[in-house]
């Protein structure tokens, strides 16, 4: 993975002393609330429902093991013993205080880490694919990417003050698991006729209050532009975007209003002006940078495992892990391993300081020190041999982390919602718990199959409800929490946005009506192998609707 | 008028407090200062001004409650919970281990 040259070790050192500084100011008065705002946000730092909340940046998921045991260290000394991973791949402490907050940076800086521009109207902690690096259906490494576009956009003059905040991802797959049609910018590598590798720019998705796919304003981008295009890109944001109304300040609605066609041209136009300057990338920065994300000595072992294929057959619960929670890895004889973050009646995404000390051990043993986290709320141990899956388990499932679900219903995206967050209408936590208790049979998911449910405690979006199969947004009605359920999101390729069935339900009614949909996708579906999506695209949303509010008396008056 | 407490969070530490009848800072919502008229909400406002000018506090604001036999009651979720001071997830179900009393 990347590590910090004397540039970035010093820039970061720097950044720390100056919040330091600015929070002494804070505490001695020098600086009011309204100047200071500006300055925590910047460094990630907000004030949250019950506390402070530092924000800290992973970027594009890649973590590694020592990293994680320092966060296991701030979680204990610093918060109140956990931390949240986020569906941005960074990760959340809810609890500290301000006065620590310099000494928590301090602390991150020693392990290549800081929170900065995890807020605020900048562009952000760009993500990519999880399973960057080692998924078999890579056309190339989209770290090498995230890394270059990361060091082009940190404190970045030009566009540390956009009209609103911006969000970049990249996959290298075929088979997109970054949600980059749901991004300000999504970058997908493809290969053209000639058989180059470069990006398809997609621009203006997003979820929020007017959700959109992104259209792809460019089918093939040479890679050596990306830069010099991306810089494009935000100058017209820049220059266009609306700053007069927060609700319509995001690049979707400024790619909403002018057209695609004319968005692209005002693109190309700025492009045609920067294209072959000072941005377009060398082919020896792009190796320096690609030195640092050379695979690990893989050993040469065979497809098979003679172990593993013993362990499956006499140990059904170790089956049904490996089933969900492993992915095919790029390498013979090795496999990707999900941690699913996701346990029976448990919060999604968090995870206590043991926890993260034991999955550092693990991805010390099993993983050569590298996991990822995911913008599922789980985390990656990206290289485990398949011999070393069963003992792997067994350690996993000793401490409640071998959770058999990733992919399936109970592996539940959600936002801290009103439990901590200051904007949220209404909690997520509970819900997601609810479900987790009410689907916890495994043979009952299994059957179910792949099945995305994603619940945001406001219409911000931040748990992705429009994405999800099922989606369950938080509402607030004369102080009382409601949630409004959508149907048919997507993240993937199919990427598509959730319907509104119909009035918001009761929060004791929550996990009833999701039982309802679940039961009427088994009974429509053509066999076991149709996914709820493709049943609801085939059927449509009225039987659904039917069986939900078909009789009125199964609901109560709902806020819509 | 609906009768309000003032609060806002401590700016140390961003724990929430709410203002007592002496017009200091508790962390106990229980000990909250009942605003019943247009007067009291002023004069609770001026003295979370004069907090928010000593560094106390950060984001003062008044928030309705309703007064019932057993005391003070928040009438809204984000305040209910807010009041209890952590959040409402279970503790032996979640992986949240917090060690804030009550």
């Amino acid at each position: 993975m990347y590590r910090y040259d004397e540039f970035d070790a010093t820039f970061v050192a720097e950044r720390v002393k100056q919040f330091r500084g600015q929070v002494e100011r804070r505490l001695a008065g020098e600086l009011n609330e309204d100047e200071f705002r500006p300055l925590r946000l910047q460094n990630g730092l907000y004030l949250q429902l019950h506390a402070y909340m530092l924000r800290i940046a992973v970027p594009y998921g890649v973590l590694s093991s020592k990293q994680l045991r320092k966060l296991a260290f701030i979680a204990r000394r610093y918060d109140k013993g956990f931390g949240h991973f986020t569906t941005r791949q960074n990760i959340q402490f809810n609890w500290p205080e301000l006065v620590d907050i310099p000494d928590v940076l301090d602390h991150l800086a020693s392990v290549e880490m800081h929170a900065i521009q995890t807020s605020g109207n900048c562009i952000r902690n760009v993500t990519a694919d999880h399973f960057a690096g080692v998924a078999p259906d890579e056309i190339e490494d989209p770290r090498i990417w995230a890394e270059i576009i990361r060091q082009w956009s940190t404190l970045h003059p030009e566009f540390a003050f956009l009209p609103r905040k911006f969000k970049i991802a990249v996959t290298g797959a075929s088979h997109d698991r970054a949600a980059v049609k749901f991004h300000d910018i999504g970058l997908k590598m493809v290969k053209n006729e000639a058989g180059e590798i470069g990006f398809e720019v997609i621009v203006g998705g997003g979820m929020g209050r007017t959700p959109y796919v992104g259209p792809t304003i460019r089918e093939f981008l040479p890679k050596q532009h990306l830069l010099s295009y991306l810089e494009a890109v935000l100058r017209v944001y820049n220059l266009l975007g609306r700053r007069d109304n927060l609700y319509k300040a995001r690049i979707k609605i400024l790619v909403s209003a002018t057209g695609v066609p004319e968005f692209s041209r005002l693109v190309e136009e700025e492009w045609a002006r920067i294209k072959d300057g000072a941005l377009t990338l060398p082919a020896e920065e792009v190796a320096r940078i690609e030195r640092y994300f050379q695979p690990p000595q893989y050993e040469k072992l065979p497809a098979i495992s003679p172990e593993l294929e013993g362990a499956k057959v006499s140990d059904a619960s170790f089956a049904r892990w490996l089933k969900a929670n492993t992915h095919p890895h790029k390498v013979d004889g090795y496999s990707i391993v999900t941690i699913s973050l996701k346990p029976d009646g448990g919060a999604p995404g968090d995870a206590s300081a043991d926890q993260m000390d034991l999955i550092a051990d693990l991805a010390d043993e099993y993983s050569g020190k590298e996991l990822r986290v995911t913008h599922h709320q789980n985390l990656v141990l990206p290289n485990v041999r398949k011999q070393d899956l069963y003992a792997l388990w067994q350690r996993l499932a000793a401490v409640r982390l071998a959770q058999p679900n990733v992919g399936l219903l109970t592996d539940i995206i959600a936002c801290p919602g009103l439990d901590y967050c200051n904007l949220a209408n209404a909690r997520s936590i509970p819900i997601a718990q609810r479900l987790s208790r009410r689907f916890n049979d495994f043979q009952r998911l299994e059957e179910i199959g792949d099945l995305r449910l994603n619940i945001s405690g406001c219409i911000n979006a931040c748990g992705h409800h429009h994405a999800g199969n099922i989606g369950i947004l938080g509402v607030d009605k004369q102080g009382e929490e409601f949630y409004q359920i959508t149907l048919g999101g997507s993240s993937k390729d199919d990427s598509s946005i959730g319907k509104i069935v119909g009035p918001a339900f009761a929060i004791d009614q929550v996990a009833d009506a999701v039982e309802t949909i679940v039961n009427v996708y088994l009974e429509k579906r053509t066999s076991n192998d149709e996914r709820f999506l493709e049943t609801y695209r085939r059927v449509g949303i009225d039987p659904f609707k039917e069986k939900l509010y078909g009789n009125s008396q199964a609901r109560r008056p709902a806020a819509e | 008028m609906t009768v309000q407490v003032a609060t806002a969070n401590r700016l140390r530490d961003g724990v929430i407090v709410w203002l007592k009848p002496d017009l200091t800072w508790s962390e106990d919502f229980a000990e909250s200062k009942p605003l019943r008229d247009e007067a009291e909400a002023k004069a609770a406002l001026d003295a979370a001004g004069v907090a928010v000018k000593a560094r106390l506090v950060v984001g003062p604001y008044l928030a309705e409650v309703d007064e019932t036999p057993e005391g003070l009651k928040p009438n809204s979720a984000r305040e209910r919970i807010r009041a209890i001071a952590k959040p409402t997830i279970i503790p032996d179900q979640g992986s949240w281990t917090g060690r804030i009393a009550g």
